[in-house]
C-alpha cells in the first residue's frame, strides 16, 4: 500500500518537500506512514538541531576535568576522589505554556532521566523561568501552575530544588520559558552511555506503560505558536513522579548489579529516538517487536506506539546472562518490564507489529544524516549607547532602591521556592534565595555550587555581549561562594530561526558564549536548543540560559552572603564606570529599554575572580555578594538582608554620577564584607595583584544608609523585597 | 540501641533518617523493605518522610497496609519505640497507631521552610534532652495540617501527648500541633524533620536532642 504524499501530510509531519526528497533518496523508495513519522520526529528541530548544529560546533567543550561533553544524555565532569558530576539543562517551554502544571512537571521528569540514565543519582534541580508581563492574561495561572508542577514532581521524587531564576517581560507573554537543570553524582568508573552493543543482547523496556499521550511532542516543540495553540493540549504529556522515583531506584540498582550494557531514556520522540540513538551511537542495528511493548490502551497503531511520549519509560540493552536478575530488580520496584527487541549487526532498525515489518530503515542516515541548515542571518543593529546626560534626571536614590527591590525581576522569589522541597537529601548547605546554591556531595566533605544565569535584556540589545555576560555571571556566582567554576550546560531559547534576524541572534549568542567559555576555562558539556519561541510573529527576547557548576573541595571553604557582621568593612572589587545602558535601573525607574549592555572584559573578570578566590583562601572574606542587576546599591541591600545587619554605603561621586555609582551594572565586580582588622592586608594584596579594590562602606546598625540620604530601615528593605510576589498572587505577604 | 528504618516505594527521606540515626546513635541502622514481614530485633523503628505510593488515595494510606506494618504494630504492642516523620507521621495516623489525621495545608500549597517550635513536653523519651527555649526544624510537606476531634484533642492535652507546637503555624494545624505521642509515650509522629537538623552546615542542630533523648531512654 503506497502512501500518497500530499502537502498536507508533509505539513502535518513538519517536513519540507526537499527533506522528503532526501528521505526517498536515502531509502531508494517512498516511505510508509510509520517511517514518515519516524523521519518527522528524528529530523525535527528538537531532535536534530538542524538550524543550530553548524554554530554549536563553535562552543569549547574540552578541559582536563571534562569526562564527557555534548552528545550524550548529559555532560560529565570529574570532581575528584573517583566521583563525577553529571548535569544538563533542558527546556520545556511549549508544553508549559499550553498546560503549565504537566508541562513543567514532565520537564523535571525528563531532565532527571537524562541524568540518572548515565548512572548518576540526581542530587539537585534548578529552574530558570521567564514569564510575560505580570498584567498579561493567564500569567498568574502560568506562574502558579509551573511552580506547582515543578514542586509536585521534584518534591515527590525526592530531589531537592535548590535554585534558579524567575523574571518577567512582555516579550514572553505568548511563550514562557521553563528551563530545568539537573545535577547528579556518579562513580567515575560507573558512568553509563547510550551505546548499544553486544549482538544478540536483549533490548529491554522498563517503566510506565505506553499510551497515546504526547504523540508528536517533539514536532510541536519545533513550531511557532498561533492563537489556536492551546488546542494542542493532547500533545502534552502527563507525569507520574511516583513511577519516576521507582525508575530512578530500579535503574541505579540495575547498574549497580551490572545488568546494563547501554541505557537511554524515552524522552522526546519516545521509543523511536531512544532506539535509534542507542543503535546509532553503538554502530549497530536493532530489531524491535512492538507487540511486546506494555500498552496502556487497546488498539494502538505502530505509528502511535513509536511516537508516543508517555513519560517515565527507559530502554536498555541488558547484559547477556543478567536478564533474570534485571527482571527481578524491575519487579521488586513494581515496574513493567519486557524484552522488546535484540541488538543486531545489520545497521538497520527493523520494526515488527502484528507479524508484519512496519518499518525497515538504515539507522545512521535517520539519526545522523538529518538536514543541516546554514540559515541566513541578517546583520544585527549595533545598540546605540545611551547619552549620560539623559539620565541626570532627579532620582531619589533610596526611593529608586526600594522600587528596584520590589520590581518583579528582583523581588524575592520566596513564594516560589518555599513550594519546593529544597532540603531533602540533608545536603543543602546554601539554600535558595542567597545567590548560587550549594549542595554537599553526600558522604564527603566536597560540595557543588550551582547557578543559572542569563540577562535577556542584555541579549536583546546585543546577543554577543549578552551571552558573554551570562557565562561571566555564572562564573562569578560560583566564585562568590568560594567554589572553583568547572563547566556549564546551556539552553538556547530563541524565536523562529527561519527569520534572518533570529538566526543572527542565535549565531551571535553562540559566538559570545564560546568566547567567554574559552577565556574563563568554563567549557560547555551539555545543552539544549529551543527554537520557534514566538507567537504570531513576535519572538521572545534571545535567552541563552546558562547553568553553571563549580566545586568546593572542602565545605569549610564555603563563603556565604549571610555572614556579614556589624563593624565589617565593605570592599568593592572591580571597576565602576557607572554603566547604565540596558540596566534594570533604566528600565524600571526611567521606563527606558535602550542602550548597549555593559561591556564584558573577560581578562578582568578572570583576574578579579582569582583575586577574590585568593582572599577567600587567606580567610579574609566574611561574606561575599556578586554585583549584577541593580548594581552596588542592590548588592549592598542583599548583603544587609541576608546578614540582617544594616550598612553605610559611601557615594564618592558627584550628584550627576550618583545613579551610575549606585545602580550601574559594570561587570566583573564583587562586594566583600571584611573584618576591619584584615582590610589593610587585603588592600595591600590588591595593589600587588593589580586588582581594583576600594573600601565603600561599613556594616552596622539596622538601616541601609546611602551617602547622606535618609536611612532605609532593614524592615522597609525587607518589605520591599518580599511583598510583590505574594501580593501579585493575591495572598498576604 | 538497635534501630531500623523502613523504606516504602516512594519514601525519600529514608536514607537521611538512617544517616542521622547512625551519626547520633553511633550504631549501624538496619534498612527494612516494606514487603518484608518481620523486623530485625530492634528497639526503635523509623518511618521516614517522602511520598509512599505517590500519596495516591491519601497520604500514607497504602503504606499503612504494607506487609511490614503488621510487624511494626507487634513491635509497638511490645512497647517498642516508633518515630514517624512527615510521611511517617501520616502513615502512623492511617495505621491507627496515632490519633487524628493529616490533611492538606490550609494554604493548599506545599511548604518548605525552617519553623520555630515549642517543645511542650520535655519529659518524653523523645524530648528529655531539650532545653526550655524554642527550637528550629525544617518542614517540607503538602499535607501537614493535623486535625482531631475536640474530645481527642482534650485527651492529648490532658495526657501531655502534644510534644511539639508550631510557633508560626505553617499549615493550619489544630492547636498548632506539630508532633504527638501515643498513650504509652513510645510512638511519636511529627511533621518537622529532625533528621535534616543534625549538622551545623545544614543550618540547625536542633534535631540532635531528639535522637539523644531516645539514646538516653533506650540505652547505648
Amino acid at each position: 500500500m503506497s502512501l500518497e504524499i500530499t502537502d498536507e501530510l508533509l505539513a502535518h509531519h513538519k517536513l519540507t518537500r526537499e527533506e522528503y526528497a532526501e528521505i526517498e533518496r536515502i531509502l531508494g523508495r517512498p516511505p510508509n506512514l510509520v517511517e514518515l513519522g519516524i523521519f518527522s520526529v528524528m529530523w525535527s528541530e528538537h531532535c536534530s538541531y538542524k538550524s543550530s548544529k553548524i554554530h554549536l560546533k563553535k562552543l569549547p567543550t574540552q578541559a582536563p576535568w571534562v569526562v564527557c561533553g555534548p552528545g550524550e544524555n548529559a555532560g560529565v565532569v570529574d570532581i575528584g576522589d573517583g566521583l563525577v558530576a553529571v548535569f544538563k539543562m533542558e527546556s520545556h517551554n511549549h508544553p508549559s505554556f499550553i498546560e503549565p502544571y504537566q508541562g513543567a512537571a514532565t520537564g523535571v521528569g525528563g531532565i532527571l532521566r537524562d541524568v540518572f540514565t548515565m548512572g548518576a543519582r540526581p542530587v539537585a534541580l534548578l529552574d530558570a523561568l521567564r514569564f510575560g508581563d505580570p498584567k498579561a492574561p493567564r500569567m498568574r495561572h502560568l506562574v502558579s501552575g509551573v511552580v506547582a508542577g515543578i514542586g509536585g514532581y521534584g518534591n515527590c521524587v525526592g530531589v531537592p530544588t535548590i535554585g534558579g531564576e524567575c523574571t518577567f517581560h512582555r516579550a514572553y507573554d505568548g511563550n514562557i520559558l521553563v528551563n530545568v537543570m539537573c545535577v547528579g553524582i556518579a562513580r567515575a568508573d560507573r558512568v553509563f552511555y547510550a551505546r548499544a552493543a553486544g549482538i544478540g543482547n536483549p533490548v529491554v523496556y522498563i517503566g510506565a506503560k505506553t499510551g497515546r499521550d504526547g504523540i508528536h511532542g517533539a514536532t510541536m516543540a519545533s513550531a511557532e505558536f498561533t492563537a489556536e495553540s492551546q488546542s494542542l493540549r493532547p500533545t502534552v504529556q502527563v507525569g507520574d513522579p511516583f513511577t519516576e522515583k521507582l525508575l530512578i531506584e530500579a535503574c541505579l540498582e540495575l547498574m549497580e548489579q551490572d545488568c546494563i550494557v547501554a541505557i537511554q531514556d524515552m524522552g522526546a520522540a519516545g521509543l523511536t529516538s531512544s532506539s535509534f540513538e542507542m543503535a546509532a551511537r553503538g554502530g549497530t542495528g536493532i530489531e524491535l517487536d512492538l507487540d511486546a511493548v506494555p500498552l496502556r490502551e487497546e488498539g494502538m497503531s505502530a505509528y502511535e506506539i513509536l511516537l508516543s511520549e508517555s513519560q517515565e519509560r527507559m530502554l536498555f540493552v541488558a547484559r547477556a546472562g543478567r536478564e533474570q536478575e534485571a527482571f527481578r530488580i524491575c519487579r521488586k520496584w513494581g515496574l513493567d518490564v519486557a524484552i522488546i527487541g535484540r541488538v543486531t549487526d545489520t545497521g538497520r532498525m527493523v520494526i515488527r507489529h502484528k507479524g508484519q515489518v512496519v518499518a525497515d530503515l538504515p539507522v545512521a542516515p535517520v539519526s545522523g544524516a538529518s538536514p543541516v541548515y546554514d540559515r541566513p542571518a541578517a546583520p544585527l543593529p549595533k545598540p546605540v549607547p545611551i547619552v549620560p546626560e539623559s539620565i541626570r534626571a532627579a532620582v531619589d536614590p533610596p526611593k529608586a532602591l526600594l522600587q528596584l527591590l520590589s520590581c518583579p525581576d528582583l523581588a524575592s522569589k520566596r513564594w516560589i521556592w518555599e513550594q519546593y522541597d529544597w532540603g531533602v537529601g540533608a545536603d543543602t548547605i546554601l539554600p535558595p534565595g542567597l545567590g548560587a546554591a550549594v549542595v554537599r556531595v553526600h558522604g564527603t566533605s566536597k560540595a557543588l555550587a550551582l547557578t543559572t544565569d542569563c540577562t535577556p535584556r542584555y541579549c536583546a540589545a546585543d546577543p554577543f555581549v549578552g551571552a558573554m555576560q551570562a557565562v561571566a555571571e555564572a562564573w562569578r556566582n560560583i566564585v562568590t561562594v568560594g567554589a572553583r567554576p568547572l563547566a556549564i550546560t546551556n539552553c538556547l531559547n530563541f524565536g523562529n530561526p527561519e527569520r534572518p534576524v533570529i538566526m543572527a541572534q542565535l549565531k551571535a549568542a553562540i559566538e559570545g558564549m564560546a568566547e567567554a567559555c574559552r577565556a574563563l576555562d568554563f567549557p560547555v558539556v551539555s545543552g539544549n536548543v529551543s527554537l520557534y519561541n514566538e507567537t504570531d510573529g513576535r519572538a521572545i527576547l534571545p535567552t541563552p540560559q546558562i547553568g553553571g557548576l563549580g566545586l568546593l573541595e572542602d565545605v569549610n571553604g564555603l563563603v556565604r552572603p549571610d555572614r556579614a557582621r556589624a563593624g565589617d568593612q565593605l570592599v568593592l572589587i572591580g571597576e565602576s564606570r557607572g554603566w547604565l545602558g540596558a540596566s534594570l535601573f533604566l528600565r524600571e525607574i526611567l521606563g527606558r529599554e535602550e542602550g548597549a549592555p555593559p561591556p564584558v572584559d573577560l581578562a578582568l573578570e578572570r583576574g578579579n575572580g582569582a583575586f577574590v578566590q585568593a582572599q577567600m583562601r587567606a580567610g579574609r572574606i566574611r561574606a561575599c555578594q556578586d554585583l549584577s542587576d541593580g548594581g552596588l546599591a542592590v548588592a549592598t541591600a542583599e548583603l544587609c538582608l541576608a546578614s540582617d545587619v544594616g550598612a553605610r554605603l559611601e557615594i564618592p561621586v558627584s550628584p550627576a554620577e550618583e545613579a551610575g555609582w549606585l545602580f550601574g551594572e559594570d561587570q566583573g565586580r564583587y562586594l566583600l564584607a571584611v573584618d576591619a582588622d584584615l582590610v589593610g592586608a587585603l588592600l595591600a594584596d590588591a595593589a600587588k595583584w593589580g586588582a581594583l579594590a576600594r573600601p565603600v562602606g561599613t556594616m552596622g546598625g539596622d538601616a541601609l544608609i546611602l551617602g547622606s540620604y535618609p536611612p532605609i530601615s532593614l524592615a522597609e528593605l525587607r518589605r520591599a523585597r518580599e511583598a510583590w510576589l505574594p501580593s501579585w498572587m493575591g495572598e498576604a505577604a | 540501641m538497635r534501630a531500623a528504618v523502613i523504606t516504602f516505594p516512594g519514601s525519600n527521606c529514608d536514607r537521611d533518617l538512617a544517616v542521622a540515626m547512625e551519626v547520633c546513635f553511633g550504631c549501624k541502622v538496619a534498612r527494612v523493605w516494606h514487603a518484608d514481614t518481620e523486623l530485625p530485633p530492634v528497639d526503635l523503628v523509623g518511618l521516614p518522610g517522602g511520598f509512599s505510593w505517590g500519596d495516591y488515595l491519601r497520604c500514607g494510606a497504602i503504606a499503612a497496609r504494607a506487609p511490614i506494618m503488621a510487624a511494626v504494630r507487634r513491635h509497638a504492642e511490645r512497647g517498642g519505640y516508633v518515630l514517624g516523620i512527615c510521611n511517617g507521621f501520616q502513615i502512623l495516623t492511617e495505621a491507627g497507631l496515632l490519633p487524628g489525621a493529616l490533611i492538606r495545608n490550609r494554604s493548599l500549597k506545599f511548604v518548605c521552610r525552617p519553623v520555630r517550635l515549642a517543645v511542650v513536653n520535655r519529659n518524653s523519651s523523645f524530648t528529655s534532652a531539650y532545653g526550655s527555649g524554642p527550637i528550629t526544624l525544617p518542614v517540607a510537606h503538602h499535607d501537614g495540617n493535623y486535625v482531631i476531634d475536640p474530645e481527642g484533642l482534650a485527651r492529648l492535652e490532658g495526657e501531655g501527648r502534644i510534644v511539639f507546637r508550631y510557633l508560626d503555624n505553617p499549615n493550619g494545624s489544630t492547636a498548632d500541633i506539630a508532633g504527638v505521642l501515643d498513650a504509652r509515650g513510645r510512638i511519636l509522629g511529627m511533621m518537622p524533620h529532625p533528621e535534616r537538623a543534625v549538622d551545623p552546615l545544614l543550618g540547625s542542630e536542633d534535631g540532635k536532642p531528639l535522637f539523644a533523648s531516645l539514646l538516653a531512654a533506650i540505652g547505648g
